[in-house]
């Protein structure tokens, strides 16, 4: 065990200044030192993508970042996409397209896929299906989920299209 | 409430009950990250405990030091079997009737196995104490193939009395199990022997596991003042696990609760009772904080239950035209390290014997030898009916293997030897009593969906192209026409540790006329809450949106067997009907009293009881519900309240045919999938949205099984496929674009009809995968080549049949 480092994070909008060990992976901070469990671990060798969330604009799996190299970082976990008031286009999509069944891959894969219509706004079929590779999911045979990010794609784009 | 009256298909509409593609109420929560699983819960003083694993497949335990991990600052215990023994705790009962080292007890039978388990402040403290414990081992020799074992002088289970009987019977070698028969054995061999074509075959189904996204674990609080002990875990039966743990533990089952949280997926890993439990149960008792473990995913893939792993050896005999007489199976069956299969006790061999499959087979016979070997326990129904999917495979491949030697088309083949529609109530040779079946319209119908002739006819094109050295890719058909049997199950001969196999619901109807329902069964993402919400709103009218399901916790859900065997519909769904119409029963005569007319003069209607004959005059279910609570009715108790115990009277029998279009390149063994359909006959179709999903996700899992996902040993023992990186499970690029379909025959004997569907996929799609590998490369002579069909194993099949020059 060697000496802890002072880190500063900013999730979802809210600054945490603490202490964690060079060693601790952010996604055990996430969970256990901030409380915030919406992502996941199904693996902790980046194969799952259950801990997906956005760090500096990117989609990461936190299992295999050290805390520290996050240090400073703008952080989006599931529960900072939208509120129960106001939800991302994605997770009524996933609601709506039967996207999900146990929700253990829910967080990661709502999350890559709001990353995802981010870089791609308008994505084909197979461009979403090979962008959603990293997440795994043993439920739902990706059919719905697929389904689901299309559809929200074409709902954001709407939106977008009325608001100018 | 009597001013308006809505349409009768408007009220309908407005109950989403039976049928309806309702939303589900549970992803609300889990798409805002807001799900509650094990490794969510955190306790105050809560510590982590993890274990030290063998790194050997089998060894004595010379050793274990223990002095260093505890001088570790942050370490508060190190258990070894020696600590669990003066409680009785350092071996367990499986629940296959025989007996599990909680922790080495001597020795080591598996790699992976538990050795210690250190508690510890945090989890990088844990990690760091399990590798200051220092275990001296002394290597022995590994056996990893069941027919070794029924043959070597290394006896693996030295606690086991030799000669002695097991919980199945003789055993007729120290590494034997059990043999367990079904049919008749003489009359099968007689058949064979005298048959115009017979084929035999070795099929083997390998070894895999069922690999849910979440590992299993658990957080076990022992609150001394009270003396009541709670623990949270990933326990697809919850019930059982309370009553396992006050029989082990000596506590009172009224002072246990045990919840099942949300649960990230089972597929049969997690109905087994693991170390980690006990082990987490006895810390807490000795700290008396609160204890949390939880598997990583190599662990969870080297020591939690498996799946499989049965070397069928088959023989089927036919007529000159086809017409199936007889079926025989020996099975040689690898149970790994302990008898740790999840299967009702009477049946050690699962509900193998339904492998004379949709044929009617005259006669039939099954015996099934148990092994121990150095491998993990387990043998769990990884998304399936007990050892169902390995008998699918099996007579799926029997069938293709014999259409080949018939030179007959293997559709043609399957059609001449279903069980008839009109055959039903059907009694199988191995002693089954099929509900009901219409297999034929459902053969048809996936047959001219898919145009089954003209996929033939390009087929043989291909082959011919193949041959003129034009293209080097083949095209495969795999048909299936499968039966499931799932429901687990009557009373009389179907228990789990002499505990009977019924389910239960208890519903409470509230003054304002909404309800809570709690179920003996345990979502781990079938939907529970949606579906079974729709049940009750057929059954007693009041909206599926005003109805809360829950289950999981024994404090308060009634006692039930759990979830696995795609039981929760065929069980518990009954006995939320039956529940529903207790309910319906008490409401008709409120509203016959507040309607002043006699009790059998209303009669219920979508969501009230009316007048007959005069609809003007009804009671809403809320009218009836208020009253209920809030009128004095001469002769009727107050309240409305309800509970059911439900013991099927039957099993029910899903079935389904598949078709899965394949292209193999044969020389990079390559697959693509190009088609999959999948019709589906699961009786009452609840929720079909539900029922697609469920679909589209056990479909994937059988991709998986037969495209690529194992669980390998080498020689020593060692797993070779212990993480994501060599287990294979498919992304959403492997994965095909599924279509579904579906006849419904309902059963029955069900209240509803409904005979469940959550496994029916991966016990169809195994074979229609497979075959569809095997159909590719038949033109060129392949009978059998054993799954995993990875790209490696296809190309060598193409190959050893000189395919590459
Ligand atoms: S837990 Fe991070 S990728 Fe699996
Ligand atoms: S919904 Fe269960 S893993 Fe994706």
């Amino acid at each position: 065990m060697s000496k802890k480092m002072q880190i500063t994070l900013n999730v979802n909008g809210t600054r945490h200044e603490l202490l964690a060990e060079p060693r601790t992976l952010l996604i055990h901070v996430l969970r256990e030192n901030l409380g915030i469990t919406g992502p996941h671990i199904g693996c902790e060798t980046s194969h799952c993508g259950a801990c997906t969330i956005l760090m500096n604009e990117r989609s990461i799996k936190s299992c295999t970042v050290f805390a520290a190299q996050a240090d400073g970082a703008e952080i989006t976990t599931i529960e900072g996409l939208g509120t129960p008031d106001s939800l991302h286009p994605l997770q009524e999509a996933f609601r709506e397209h039967h996207g999900l069944q146990c929700g253990f891959c829910t967080p990661g894969m709502i999350t890559r896929a709001a990353q995802l219509l981010k870089e791609n706004p308008d994505p084909t079929e197979e461009e979403v299906r090979f962008g959603m590779a990293g997440n795994l999911c043993r439920c739902t045979g990706y059919q719905n989920i697929v389904k689901a990010v299309l559809a929200a794609a074409s709902e954001i784009n709407t939106a977008k299209e009325a608001a100018q | 409430m009597n001013d308006l009256t809505p349409d009768r298909d408007d009220r309908t509409a407005n109950l989403k009950g039976i049928g309806s593609a309702r939303r589900r109420v549970e992803d609300a929560r889990f798409t805002q990250g807001k799900g509650n699983y094990v490794d969510d819960i955190k306790l105050p003083g809560m510590l982590f405990g993890d274990f030290v694993r063998s790194p050997y497949a089998h060894a004595r335990v010379v050793s274990v030091d223990t002095s260093a991990a505890m001088a570790l600052d942050g370490v508060v215990a190190v258990l070894t079997a020696k600590d669990l023994e003066p409680l009785g705790l350092h071996w367990m009962p499986t629940l296959a009737g025989d007996k599990q080292m909680v922790l080495a007890d001597g020795k080591v039978l598996f790699q992976g196995q538990e050795v210690a388990y250190v508690v510890a402040r945090d989890r990088y403290v844990a990690a760091d104490a399990v590798e200051l414990v220092e275990v001296e081992y002394e290597e022995l020799p590994v056996i990893t193939d069941p027919f070794e074992a029924l043959n070597s002088d290394t006896v693996l289970r030295e606690d086991l009395q030799p000669g002695a009987d097991g919980a199945h019977g003789p055993r007729r070698h120290a590494n034997h199990i059990f043999l367990w028969e079904e049919g008749d054995k003489t009359a099968t061999e007689e058949v064979i022997g005298s048959a115009d074509v017979v084929v035999e075959e070795m099929i083997y189904y390998h070894r895999t596991h069922p690999c849910p996204l979440e590992t299993c674990g658990c957080v076990a609080s022992m609150d001394k003042v009270n003396g009541k002990l709670t623990v949270y875990g990933t326990f697809q039966a919850p019930h059982v696990v309370r009553t396992v743990a006050s029989l082990l533990s000596g506590i009172d089952e009224h002072n246990i609760r045990v919840v099942s949280p949300d649960i990230g997926g089972g597929f049969g890993n997690k109905v087994g009772v693991y170390p980690g439990y006990v082990c987490s149960i006895v810390a807490s008792i000795v700290t008396g904080l609160p204890v949390k473990w939880v598997e990583d995913r190599m662990e969870n893939l080297m020591a939690t239950a498996f799946a499989r792993d049965y070397w069928m050896k088959g023989r089927i005999s036919a007529t000159k035209e086809g017409k199936i007489t007889a079926l025989e199976a020996h099975v040689t069956a690898d149970h790994g390290a302990f008898d740790a299969c999840a299967d009702p006790t009477k049946f050690p061999a699962g509900f193998f014997h339904i492998c004379t499959g949709s044929y009617d087979i005259p006669v039939a016979y099954v015996g099934v030898d148990g092994v121990y070997t150095n491998k993990a326990p387990g043998g769990v129904a990884y998304r399936c009916s007990f050892r169902v999917t390995e008998a699918a495979y099996f007579i799926e491949r029997m069938i293709e293997i014999l259409a080949i030697e018939l030179g007959m088309d293997a559709a043609e083949l399957r059609r001449i030897n279903f069980i008839r529609a009109d055959q039903f109530p059907y009694h199988s040779a191995l002693g089954w009593e099929y509900d009901s079946g219409d297999y034929q319209t459902a053969w048809d119908k996936a047959l001219k969906a898919v145009d089954y002739d003209g996929l033939r006819t390009e087929q043989a094109a291909r082959v011919e192209a193949f041959r003129r050295g034009e293209t080097r890719r083949l095209i495969g058909i795999g048909l299936t026409h499968f039966t499931e049997i799932v429901g687990a199950g009557p009373v009389k001969n179907c228990d789990i540790l002499g505990m009977g196999m019924f389910d239960s619901c208890e519903i409470r109807i509230h003054p304002t006329g909404s309800a809570i329902a709690r179920l003996g069964t345990i979502s781990q993402g079938q939907g529970h809450a949606t579906t079974f919400a729709q049940i009750l709103a057929s059954e007693i009218g009041i909206p599926a949106d005003k109805i809360t399901v829950e289950e999981g916790d024994t404090d308060t859900a009634p006692y039930g067997l759990g979830t696995y065997g795609s039981r929760s519909t065929p069980v518990a769904g009954a006995a939320t009907a039956l529940a529903g119409r207790k309910i319906r029963a008490k409401a008709q005569m409120i509203a016959a009293y507040l309607l002043e007319v006699h009790d059998d003069d209303v009669e219920f209607d979508i969501d009230r009881f009316v007048v007959k004959g005069a609809p003007e005059r009804f009671k809403t279910m809320a009218d009836i519900a208020y009253a209920a609570y809030n009128q004095a009715i001469p002769g009727v108790e107050p309240g409305l309240e309800a509970v059911s115990y439900y013991d099927p009277p039957n099993m029910t029998y899903p079935f389904g045919a598949y078709i899965c279009v394949m292209e193999i390149d044969v020389d990079t063994g390559e697959a693509e999938i190009r088609q999959f359909y999948a019709l589906d006959d699961c009786g009452t179709r609840i929720n079909p949205m539900v029922i697609e999903g469920q679909v589209h996700g056990g479909l994937t899992e059988a991709l998986a099984i037969a495209m690529g996902q194992e669980i390998a040993y080498d020689d020593m023992g060692n797993v070779k496929t212990g993480t994501l990186m060599d287990f294979f499970i498919p992304t959403t690029w492997e994965t095909p674009h599924y279509t579904t379909d579906h006849t419904e025959t309902p059963s029955p004997h069900h209240p509803i009809g409904a005979k469940g569907v959550g496994e029916s996929p991966n016990v169809g799609g195994v074979p229609a995968f497979s075959n569809a590998v095997h159909d590719a490369l038949r033109p060129f002579g392949l009978r059998q080549s054993h799954m995993p069909h990875d790209h490696w194993r296809i190309w060598k099949a193409a190959h050893d049949l000189g395919l590459h020059g």
